[in-house]
Protein backbone atom coordinates (compact mmCIF):
# COMPACT_ATOMS: atom_id res chain seq x y z
CA UNK A 1 0.00 0.00 0.00
CA UNK A 2 1.07 3.52 -0.75
CA UNK A 3 1.33 6.38 1.76
CA UNK A 4 2.90 9.44 0.09
CA UNK A 5 5.60 11.10 2.18
CA UNK A 6 4.49 14.67 1.60
CA UNK A 7 1.06 13.94 3.20
CA UNK A 8 0.13 13.99 6.88
CA UNK A 9 -2.08 11.30 8.44
CA UNK A 10 -4.48 10.70 11.33
CA UNK A 11 -5.19 7.59 13.37
CA UNK A 12 -8.72 7.72 11.92
CA UNK A 13 -7.19 7.15 8.46
CA UNK A 14 -7.59 10.57 6.89
CA UNK A 15 -4.80 12.35 5.05
CA UNK A 16 -4.00 16.07 4.75
CA UNK A 17 -1.99 17.85 2.09
CA UNK A 18 -1.12 21.52 2.47
CA UNK A 19 -1.86 23.46 -0.70
CA UNK A 20 -1.13 27.16 -0.30
CA UNK A 21 -3.24 28.41 2.60
CA UNK A 22 -5.64 25.46 2.31
CA UNK A 23 -5.56 21.87 3.47
CA UNK A 24 -6.78 19.15 1.10
CA UNK A 25 -8.39 16.23 2.96
CA UNK A 26 -9.12 12.68 1.91
CA UNK A 27 -9.00 9.13 3.25
CA UNK A 28 -6.04 6.78 2.97
CA UNK A 29 -5.58 3.79 0.74
CA UNK A 30 -5.88 1.60 3.85
CA UNK A 31 -9.21 3.24 4.73
CA UNK A 32 -10.68 2.79 1.26
CA UNK A 33 -9.65 -0.86 1.15
CA UNK A 34 -11.27 -1.48 4.54
CA UNK A 35 -14.48 0.30 3.49
CA UNK A 36 -14.79 -1.46 0.15
CA UNK A 37 -16.46 -0.04 -2.96
CA UNK A 38 -18.00 3.31 -2.09
CA UNK A 39 -21.39 4.11 -3.60
CA UNK A 40 -22.20 7.47 -2.01
CA UNK A 41 -20.38 10.38 -0.38
CA UNK A 42 -22.45 12.74 1.73
CA UNK A 43 -20.39 15.91 1.17
CA UNK A 44 -20.50 18.78 3.68
CA UNK A 45 -21.79 22.21 2.65
CA UNK A 46 -19.24 24.78 1.59
CA UNK A 47 -18.84 27.21 4.49
CA UNK A 48 -19.42 24.58 7.15
CA UNK A 49 -16.94 24.96 9.99
CA UNK A 50 -15.52 21.79 11.41
CA UNK A 51 -13.65 21.08 14.61
CA UNK A 52 -10.70 18.72 14.89
CA UNK A 53 -12.21 15.20 15.10
CA UNK A 54 -15.64 16.53 14.20
CA UNK A 55 -17.60 14.68 11.51
CA UNK A 56 -16.53 16.07 8.17
CA UNK A 57 -18.67 13.87 5.95
CA UNK A 58 -20.05 10.37 5.59
CA UNK A 59 -18.86 7.83 3.04
CA UNK A 60 -21.07 4.88 2.24
CA UNK A 61 -20.44 1.43 0.79
CA UNK A 62 -23.28 -0.90 -0.15
CA UNK A 63 -23.01 -2.35 3.36
CA UNK A 64 -22.51 0.60 5.69
CA UNK A 65 -22.14 4.32 6.30
CA UNK A 66 -18.89 5.50 7.90
CA UNK A 67 -17.92 8.89 9.30
CA UNK A 68 -14.89 10.75 8.01
CA UNK A 69 -13.45 13.00 10.73
CA UNK A 70 -11.79 16.32 10.16
CA UNK A 71 -8.05 15.99 10.80
CA UNK A 72 -7.82 19.67 11.81
CA UNK A 73 -10.24 22.49 12.47
CA UNK A 74 -11.20 24.81 9.64
CA UNK A 75 -13.91 25.79 7.19
CA UNK A 76 -15.01 23.83 4.14
CA UNK A 77 -13.81 26.02 1.26
CA UNK A 78 -14.28 23.59 -1.59
CA UNK A 79 -15.64 20.09 -2.03
CA UNK A 80 -14.94 17.49 -4.67
CA UNK A 81 -18.16 17.60 -6.68
CA UNK A 82 -16.91 14.78 -8.93
CA UNK A 83 -17.58 12.37 -6.03
CA UNK A 84 -21.32 12.90 -6.47
CA UNK A 85 -21.26 10.99 -9.75
CA UNK A 86 -18.29 8.76 -9.05
CA UNK A 87 -17.62 7.95 -5.40
CA UNK A 88 -15.32 5.18 -6.67
CA UNK A 89 -12.69 7.89 -7.26
CA UNK A 90 -11.88 7.46 -3.57
CA UNK A 91 -11.30 3.74 -4.09
CA UNK A 92 -9.28 4.12 -7.28
CA UNK A 93 -7.23 7.24 -6.55
CA UNK A 94 -7.56 8.04 -2.83
CA UNK A 95 -4.68 10.58 -2.78
CA UNK A 96 -5.44 12.49 -5.96
CA UNK A 97 -8.82 12.54 -7.77
CA UNK A 98 -10.43 11.04 -4.66
CA UNK A 99 -9.84 14.09 -2.45
CA UNK A 100 -12.93 15.05 -0.43
CA UNK A 101 -12.70 18.70 0.70
CA UNK A 102 -10.35 21.64 0.91
CA UNK A 103 -10.35 23.42 4.26
CA UNK A 104 -9.46 27.07 4.79
CA UNK A 105 -8.56 28.80 8.05
CA UNK A 106 -6.39 25.90 9.13
CA UNK A 107 -3.45 26.06 11.52
CA UNK A 108 -0.14 24.99 9.95
CA UNK A 109 1.15 23.95 13.37
CA UNK A 110 -1.88 21.71 13.93
CA UNK A 111 -1.18 20.03 10.59
CA UNK A 112 2.51 19.69 11.43
CA UNK A 113 1.53 17.80 14.58
CA UNK A 114 -0.22 15.02 12.62
CA UNK A 115 1.40 11.68 11.81
CA UNK A 116 4.07 11.30 9.17
CA UNK A 117 3.77 8.63 6.47
CA UNK A 118 6.19 6.40 8.38
CA UNK A 119 4.28 6.75 11.63
CA UNK A 120 0.99 6.02 9.88
CA UNK A 121 2.46 3.05 8.06
CA UNK A 122 3.49 1.63 11.43
CA UNK A 123 0.00 2.21 12.81
CA UNK A 124 -1.75 0.22 10.08
CA UNK A 125 1.01 -2.38 9.89
CA UNK A 126 1.50 -2.10 6.12
CA UNK B 1 -16.63 -18.03 16.40
CA UNK B 2 -17.49 -20.74 13.87
CA UNK B 3 -15.70 -21.36 10.59
CA UNK B 4 -17.05 -23.08 7.50
CA UNK B 5 -15.02 -25.82 5.77
CA UNK B 6 -13.98 -23.14 3.24
CA UNK B 7 -12.42 -20.72 5.73
CA UNK B 8 -8.83 -21.33 4.59
CA UNK B 9 -9.91 -21.05 0.95
CA UNK B 10 -11.34 -17.60 1.69
CA UNK B 11 -8.06 -16.47 3.23
CA UNK B 12 -6.11 -17.87 0.29
CA UNK B 13 -8.38 -15.98 -2.14
CA UNK B 14 -7.91 -12.70 -0.26
CA UNK B 15 -11.39 -12.71 1.24
CA UNK B 16 -12.03 -10.01 3.83
CA UNK B 17 -13.40 -11.84 6.86
CA UNK B 18 -16.15 -10.41 9.04
CA UNK B 19 -18.31 -11.79 11.82
CA UNK B 20 -21.80 -12.82 10.66
CA UNK B 21 -24.28 -14.61 12.93
CA UNK B 22 -21.45 -16.15 14.93
CA UNK B 23 -19.53 -17.21 11.81
CA UNK B 24 -16.32 -15.90 10.31
CA UNK B 25 -17.39 -15.23 6.73
CA UNK B 26 -15.94 -13.38 3.72
CA UNK B 27 -17.75 -10.10 3.11
CA UNK B 28 -15.88 -9.64 -0.18
CA UNK B 29 -12.89 -10.82 -2.20
CA UNK B 30 -12.27 -8.59 -5.22
CA UNK B 31 -14.96 -6.02 -4.33
CA UNK B 32 -18.71 -5.93 -3.83
CA UNK B 33 -19.42 -4.21 -7.15
CA UNK B 34 -17.27 -6.57 -9.25
CA UNK B 35 -18.78 -9.61 -7.51
CA UNK B 36 -22.33 -8.31 -7.87
CA UNK B 37 -21.78 -7.68 -11.58
CA UNK B 38 -20.18 -11.11 -12.05
CA UNK B 39 -23.39 -12.74 -10.80
CA UNK B 40 -25.66 -10.55 -12.95
CA UNK B 41 -23.58 -11.06 -16.11
CA UNK B 42 -21.66 -14.33 -15.69
CA UNK B 43 -21.42 -16.54 -12.62
CA UNK B 44 -20.44 -16.24 -8.97
CA UNK B 45 -19.71 -18.72 -6.16
CA UNK B 46 -20.89 -18.18 -2.62
CA UNK B 47 -19.92 -20.13 0.46
CA UNK B 48 -23.25 -20.64 2.19
CA UNK B 49 -22.03 -23.46 4.41
CA UNK B 50 -23.10 -21.46 7.45
CA UNK B 51 -26.74 -22.12 6.54
CA UNK B 52 -28.37 -24.82 8.66
CA UNK B 53 -29.66 -28.19 7.48
CA UNK B 54 -32.36 -29.99 9.45
CA UNK B 55 -33.76 -33.39 8.52
CA UNK B 56 -37.36 -34.28 9.29
CA UNK B 57 -37.98 -37.97 8.74
CA UNK B 58 -40.44 -40.73 9.48
CA UNK B 59 -43.93 -41.83 8.50
CA UNK B 60 -45.46 -38.64 9.94
CA UNK B 61 -42.80 -36.19 8.68
CA UNK B 62 -45.16 -34.59 6.17
CA UNK B 63 -47.89 -34.20 8.75
CA UNK B 64 -45.41 -32.63 11.19
CA UNK B 65 -44.19 -30.10 8.63
CA UNK B 66 -47.71 -29.19 7.55
CA UNK B 67 -48.31 -28.11 11.15
CA UNK B 68 -44.87 -26.56 11.80
CA UNK B 69 -44.71 -24.42 8.63
CA UNK B 70 -47.12 -22.20 6.72
CA UNK B 71 -46.94 -23.87 3.31
CA UNK B 72 -48.80 -26.94 2.09
CA UNK B 73 -46.05 -29.51 2.49
CA UNK B 74 -48.45 -32.24 1.39
CA UNK B 75 -48.48 -30.64 -2.07
CA UNK B 76 -44.77 -31.36 -2.58
CA UNK B 77 -43.60 -34.37 -4.54
CA UNK B 78 -40.22 -36.11 -4.62
CA UNK B 79 -37.56 -33.76 -5.99
CA UNK B 80 -39.67 -30.63 -5.42
CA UNK B 81 -38.80 -27.87 -2.97
CA UNK B 82 -40.63 -24.80 -1.83
CA UNK B 83 -39.99 -21.59 0.00
CA UNK B 84 -41.75 -21.62 3.37
CA UNK B 85 -41.63 -20.21 6.88
CA UNK B 86 -41.77 -21.31 10.49
CA UNK B 87 -44.24 -19.03 12.29
CA UNK B 88 -44.97 -18.39 15.94
CA UNK B 89 -48.49 -18.30 17.44
CA UNK B 90 -48.77 -14.58 16.65
CA UNK B 91 -48.04 -15.22 12.98
CA UNK B 92 -44.54 -13.73 13.37
CA UNK B 93 -41.70 -15.29 11.42
CA UNK B 94 -39.38 -17.52 13.44
CA UNK B 95 -37.45 -18.16 10.24
CA UNK B 96 -37.87 -18.40 6.49
CA UNK B 97 -36.79 -21.74 5.09
CA UNK B 98 -36.70 -23.99 2.06
CA UNK B 99 -38.29 -27.43 2.39
CA UNK B 100 -37.01 -30.19 0.08
CA UNK B 101 -38.98 -33.39 -0.29
CA UNK B 102 -36.61 -36.30 -0.91
CA UNK B 103 -39.41 -38.77 -0.26
CA UNK B 104 -42.72 -38.76 1.59
CA UNK B 105 -40.85 -39.75 4.73
CA UNK B 106 -37.69 -37.70 4.28
CA UNK B 107 -37.56 -33.89 4.13
CA UNK B 108 -34.59 -31.56 4.25
CA UNK B 109 -35.05 -28.05 5.61
CA UNK B 110 -32.51 -25.34 4.88
CA UNK B 111 -32.59 -22.58 7.50
CA UNK B 112 -30.75 -19.33 8.19
CA UNK B 113 -27.38 -19.59 9.95
CA UNK B 114 -28.39 -17.13 12.64
CA UNK B 115 -31.52 -19.14 13.44
CA UNK B 116 -30.36 -22.74 13.02
CA UNK B 117 -30.17 -23.68 16.70
CA UNK B 118 -33.33 -21.76 17.56
CA UNK B 119 -35.23 -23.40 14.68
CA UNK B 120 -34.12 -26.87 15.69
CA UNK B 121 -35.30 -26.31 19.26
CA UNK B 122 -38.55 -24.75 18.07
CA UNK B 123 -39.34 -27.58 15.65
CA UNK B 124 -38.49 -30.21 18.24
CA UNK B 125 -40.62 -28.51 20.90
CA UNK B 126 -43.67 -28.00 18.67
CA UNK B 127 -43.48 -31.26 16.74
CA UNK B 128 -46.99 -32.75 17.07
CA UNK B 129 -45.90 -36.19 15.84
CA UNK B 130 -43.18 -38.77 16.39
CA UNK B 131 -41.34 -37.57 13.27
CA UNK B 132 -37.60 -37.49 13.85
CA UNK B 133 -35.97 -34.06 13.70
CA UNK B 134 -32.19 -33.92 13.38
CA UNK B 135 -29.93 -30.88 13.18
CA UNK B 136 -27.37 -32.01 10.59
CA UNK B 137 -25.89 -28.56 9.96
CA UNK B 138 -22.33 -29.58 10.84
CA UNK B 139 -22.39 -32.44 8.32
CA UNK B 140 -22.93 -30.21 5.29
CA UNK B 141 -21.13 -27.58 3.36
CA UNK B 142 -23.15 -25.58 0.89
CA UNK B 143 -22.08 -23.68 -2.21
CA UNK B 144 -24.36 -21.41 -4.22
CA UNK B 145 -23.50 -21.11 -7.91
CA UNK B 146 -25.42 -18.15 -9.28
CA UNK B 147 -25.63 -16.27 -12.55
CA UNK B 148 -26.66 -16.73 -16.20
CA UNK B 149 -23.75 -19.15 -16.79
CA UNK B 150 -24.17 -21.14 -13.56
CA UNK B 151 -25.89 -24.11 -15.18
CA UNK B 152 -23.26 -24.25 -17.93
CA UNK B 153 -20.64 -24.51 -15.15
CA UNK B 154 -22.36 -27.11 -12.99
CA UNK B 155 -23.99 -29.41 -15.55
CA UNK B 156 -20.81 -31.11 -16.84
CA UNK B 157 -19.70 -31.89 -13.26
CA UNK B 158 -22.78 -33.87 -12.31
CA UNK B 159 -22.76 -37.56 -13.07
CA UNK B 160 -25.79 -39.27 -14.60
CA UNK B 161 -28.23 -36.36 -14.27
CA UNK B 162 -28.93 -33.46 -16.59
CA UNK B 163 -28.96 -30.38 -14.41
CA UNK B 164 -30.02 -28.31 -17.46
CA UNK B 165 -33.38 -30.06 -17.31
CA UNK B 166 -33.86 -29.30 -13.63
CA UNK B 167 -36.71 -26.83 -13.19
CA UNK B 168 -36.78 -23.90 -10.79
CA UNK B 169 -37.27 -25.05 -7.16
CA UNK B 170 -36.61 -28.64 -8.13
CA UNK B 171 -33.61 -30.62 -6.94
CA UNK B 172 -31.82 -33.87 -7.47
CA UNK B 173 -29.75 -36.15 -5.23
CA UNK B 174 -26.72 -37.08 -7.32
CA UNK B 175 -22.92 -37.24 -7.27
CA UNK B 176 -20.10 -34.81 -7.94
CA UNK B 177 -16.49 -35.95 -7.49
CA UNK B 178 -17.87 -39.38 -6.56
CA UNK B 179 -19.49 -37.93 -3.47
CA UNK B 180 -23.22 -37.55 -2.80
CA UNK B 181 -24.62 -34.04 -3.25
CA UNK B 182 -28.00 -32.39 -3.50
CA UNK B 183 -28.21 -29.95 -6.41
CA UNK B 184 -31.18 -27.58 -6.14
CA UNK B 185 -32.24 -25.00 -8.73
CA UNK B 186 -32.66 -22.28 -6.15
CA UNK B 187 -30.82 -19.16 -5.08
CA UNK B 188 -30.83 -15.82 -3.33
CA UNK B 189 -29.67 -13.46 -6.04
CA UNK B 190 -32.48 -13.08 -8.56
CA UNK B 191 -30.45 -15.00 -11.14
CA UNK B 192 -30.60 -18.53 -12.44
CA UNK B 193 -28.37 -20.99 -10.62
CA UNK B 194 -28.11 -23.79 -8.14
CA UNK B 195 -27.34 -24.38 -4.51
CA UNK B 196 -25.31 -27.51 -3.82
CA UNK B 197 -25.38 -29.34 -0.50
CA UNK B 198 -22.17 -31.30 -0.13
CA UNK B 199 -20.53 -33.32 2.63
CA UNK B 200 -18.54 -30.98 4.88
CA UNK B 201 -15.28 -32.80 4.14
CA UNK B 202 -15.82 -32.58 0.37
CA UNK B 203 -16.67 -28.88 0.31
CA UNK B 204 -13.13 -27.67 -0.40
CA UNK B 205 -12.73 -30.06 -3.34
CA UNK B 206 -16.03 -28.93 -4.85
CA UNK B 207 -15.21 -25.23 -4.32
CA UNK B 208 -11.84 -25.64 -6.04
CA UNK B 209 -13.37 -27.61 -8.90
CA UNK B 210 -16.01 -24.92 -9.49
CA UNK B 211 -13.40 -22.14 -9.45
CA UNK B 212 -11.14 -24.05 -11.83
CA UNK B 213 -13.88 -25.09 -14.26
CA UNK B 214 -15.51 -21.68 -14.03
CA UNK B 215 -12.38 -19.69 -14.86
CA UNK B 216 -13.18 -19.72 -18.59
CA UNK B 217 -16.70 -18.47 -17.82
CA UNK B 218 -15.39 -15.58 -15.72
CA UNK B 219 -16.44 -16.99 -12.35
CA UNK B 220 -15.73 -14.95 -9.22
CA UNK B 221 -15.91 -15.99 -5.58
CA UNK B 222 -18.46 -13.67 -3.98
CA UNK B 223 -18.91 -12.57 -0.38
CA UNK B 224 -21.77 -11.60 1.87
CA UNK B 225 -21.67 -8.01 0.59
CA UNK B 226 -22.68 -8.98 -2.93
CA UNK B 227 -25.10 -11.57 -1.59
CA UNK B 228 -26.91 -8.79 0.27
CA UNK B 229 -26.99 -6.29 -2.60
CA UNK B 230 -28.14 -9.00 -5.04
CA UNK B 231 -30.93 -10.24 -2.80
CA UNK B 232 -32.09 -6.71 -2.11
CA UNK B 233 -32.37 -5.88 -5.83
CA UNK B 234 -34.42 -9.04 -6.25
CA UNK B 235 -36.49 -8.00 -3.17
CA UNK B 236 -35.80 -11.32 -1.44
CA UNK B 237 -36.41 -10.84 2.30
CA UNK B 238 -33.71 -11.32 4.93
CA UNK B 239 -34.58 -12.50 8.42
CA UNK B 240 -33.68 -9.76 10.89
CA UNK B 241 -34.55 -7.13 8.29
CA UNK B 242 -37.83 -7.80 6.44
CA UNK B 243 -38.74 -10.80 8.57
CA UNK B 244 -38.89 -10.98 12.36
CA UNK B 245 -40.76 -12.71 15.16
CA UNK B 246 -42.71 -9.55 16.01
CA UNK B 247 -43.75 -8.83 12.42
CA UNK B 248 -46.35 -11.12 10.90
CA UNK B 249 -45.83 -13.05 7.68
CA UNK B 250 -48.64 -11.02 6.08
CA UNK B 251 -47.05 -7.68 7.05
CA UNK B 252 -43.75 -8.91 5.56
CA UNK B 253 -45.42 -9.71 2.25
CA UNK B 254 -45.26 -13.48 2.69
CA UNK B 255 -49.01 -13.88 2.19
CA UNK B 256 -48.32 -15.83 -1.01
CA UNK B 257 -46.77 -18.70 0.97
CA UNK B 258 -49.34 -18.80 3.78
CA UNK B 259 -51.78 -21.57 2.86
CA UNK B 260 -54.99 -21.27 4.82
CA UNK B 261 -56.55 -24.14 2.85
CA UNK B 262 -54.85 -26.82 4.91
CA UNK B 263 -55.29 -28.12 8.46
CA UNK B 264 -54.14 -26.27 11.53
CA UNK B 265 -50.63 -24.85 11.64
CA UNK B 266 -48.76 -22.65 14.10
CA UNK B 267 -49.80 -19.04 13.52
CA UNK B 268 -52.91 -19.83 11.45
CA UNK B 269 -55.49 -18.38 13.84
CA UNK B 270 -53.60 -15.13 14.33
CA UNK B 271 -53.04 -14.65 10.61
CA UNK B 272 -56.68 -15.44 9.74
CA UNK B 273 -57.76 -12.80 12.19
CA UNK B 274 -55.31 -10.27 10.79
CA UNK B 275 -56.40 -11.09 7.25
CA UNK B 276 -60.00 -10.30 8.17
CA UNK B 277 -59.25 -7.09 10.06
CA UNK B 278 -56.76 -5.86 7.46
CA UNK B 279 -53.12 -4.86 7.76
CA UNK B 280 -52.11 -1.70 9.57
CA UNK B 281 -48.59 -1.78 8.06
CA UNK B 282 -46.98 -3.36 5.04
CA UNK B 283 -43.58 -3.92 3.50
CA UNK B 284 -43.07 -1.67 0.48
CA UNK B 285 -40.25 -0.94 -1.95
CA UNK B 286 -38.86 2.58 -2.19
CA UNK B 287 -36.53 4.69 -4.25
CA UNK B 288 -34.91 7.84 -2.93
CA UNK B 289 -35.30 10.92 -5.13
CA UNK B 290 -32.83 13.07 -3.17
CA UNK B 291 -29.15 12.28 -2.60
CA UNK B 292 -28.34 9.80 0.15
CA UNK B 293 -28.97 6.26 1.29
CA UNK B 294 -31.64 5.16 3.79
CA UNK B 295 -30.69 2.10 5.82
CA UNK B 296 -32.23 -0.28 8.34
CA UNK B 297 -33.73 1.62 11.27
CA UNK B 298 -34.07 4.97 9.50
CA UNK B 299 -37.47 6.57 10.06
CA UNK B 300 -40.03 6.91 7.27
CA UNK B 301 -42.31 9.96 7.46
CA UNK B 302 -44.97 11.71 5.44
CA UNK B 303 -44.05 14.85 3.51
CA UNK B 304 -45.26 16.93 6.48
CA UNK B 305 -43.14 15.00 8.96
CA UNK B 306 -45.51 12.48 10.55
CA UNK B 307 -43.71 9.24 11.40
CA UNK B 308 -45.26 6.35 9.46
CA UNK B 309 -42.65 3.65 9.29
CA UNK B 310 -39.13 2.32 9.40
CA UNK B 311 -36.60 1.11 6.83
CA UNK B 312 -35.95 -2.65 6.84
CA UNK B 313 -33.09 -2.72 4.30
CA UNK B 314 -31.57 -0.06 2.11
CA UNK B 315 -28.50 0.65 0.05
CA UNK B 316 -27.39 1.92 -3.31
CA UNK B 317 -26.94 -1.16 -5.43
CA UNK B 318 -24.46 -1.72 -8.24
CA UNK B 319 -26.84 -2.84 -11.02
CA UNK B 320 -29.51 -0.23 -10.37
CA UNK B 321 -27.50 2.88 -9.68
CA UNK B 322 -30.05 4.31 -7.27
CA UNK B 323 -30.61 4.38 -3.54
CA UNK B 324 -33.41 1.91 -2.86
CA UNK B 325 -34.75 -0.37 -0.20
CA UNK B 326 -37.70 -1.91 1.57
CA UNK B 327 -39.56 -0.36 4.48
CA UNK B 328 -42.49 -1.11 6.76
CA UNK B 329 -45.02 1.64 6.21
CA UNK B 330 -48.41 2.29 7.82
CA UNK B 331 -51.41 1.97 5.54
CA UNK B 332 -52.64 3.91 3.58
CA UNK B 333 -49.21 5.30 2.69
CA UNK B 334 -48.26 2.09 0.91
CA UNK B 335 -49.73 2.72 -2.55
CA UNK B 336 -47.35 2.94 -5.53
CA UNK B 337 -45.85 6.41 -6.08
CA UNK B 338 -46.82 7.65 -2.61
CA UNK B 339 -44.36 10.39 -1.61
CA UNK B 340 -42.36 9.52 1.50
CA UNK B 341 -39.63 11.24 3.48
CA UNK B 342 -36.68 9.35 4.94
CA UNK B 343 -34.91 10.69 7.99
CA UNK B 344 -31.19 9.97 7.56
CA UNK B 345 -28.78 11.40 10.14
CA UNK B 346 -31.31 14.05 11.11
CA UNK B 347 -31.93 15.17 7.54
CA UNK B 348 -34.98 14.42 5.44
CA UNK B 349 -34.56 12.84 2.00
CA UNK B 350 -37.51 12.59 -0.40
CA UNK B 351 -38.48 9.24 -1.84
CA UNK B 352 -41.48 7.32 -3.11
CA UNK B 353 -43.07 3.88 -3.09
CA UNK B 354 -42.14 1.63 -6.02
CA UNK B 355 -43.10 -1.80 -7.30
CA UNK B 356 -41.04 -4.76 -6.07
CA UNK B 357 -38.75 -6.35 -7.13
CA UNK B 358 -36.23 -3.73 -8.23
CA UNK B 359 -34.56 -6.23 -10.52
CA UNK B 360 -36.03 -9.05 -12.54
CA UNK B 361 -33.94 -11.13 -14.89
CA UNK B 362 -34.99 -11.12 -18.51
CA UNK B 363 -34.46 -14.81 -19.38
Amino acid sequence: MEFPNEYKYTKDHEWVLVQGDKAVVGITEFAQSELGDLVFVDLPAVGKSVATHGTLCVVESTKAASDVYSPVSGTVAERNEALANDPGLINRTPYTEGWIVKLSGVSQSEIAGLMSADEYKKLVGK
Amino acid sequence: MKKTPLYDEHLRLGGKIVEFAGWEMPVQYSGVVAEHVAVRERVGLFDVSHMGEIWVTGARAEEALDYLTCTKVSSLYDGKAHYSAILNERGGVVDDIIIYRCSKERFLICVNASNADKDFEWLTKHNPTDAKIVNASAEYGQIAVQGPRAIELVAPLVKGVDVRALKYFHFVECEILNSPVIVARTGYTGEDGVEIFVKAEKTVDLWRLLLEQGAALGVLPCGLGARDSLRLEAALPLHGHELAEDITALESGLGWIVKFDKGDFVGKAALLKQKESGLSKKLVGFHLDGAGIARQGDIVATADGKEIGVVASGTKTPTINKALGMAFVTTPFTALDTKLAFVVRGRSIDGHVVQLPFYKRSN
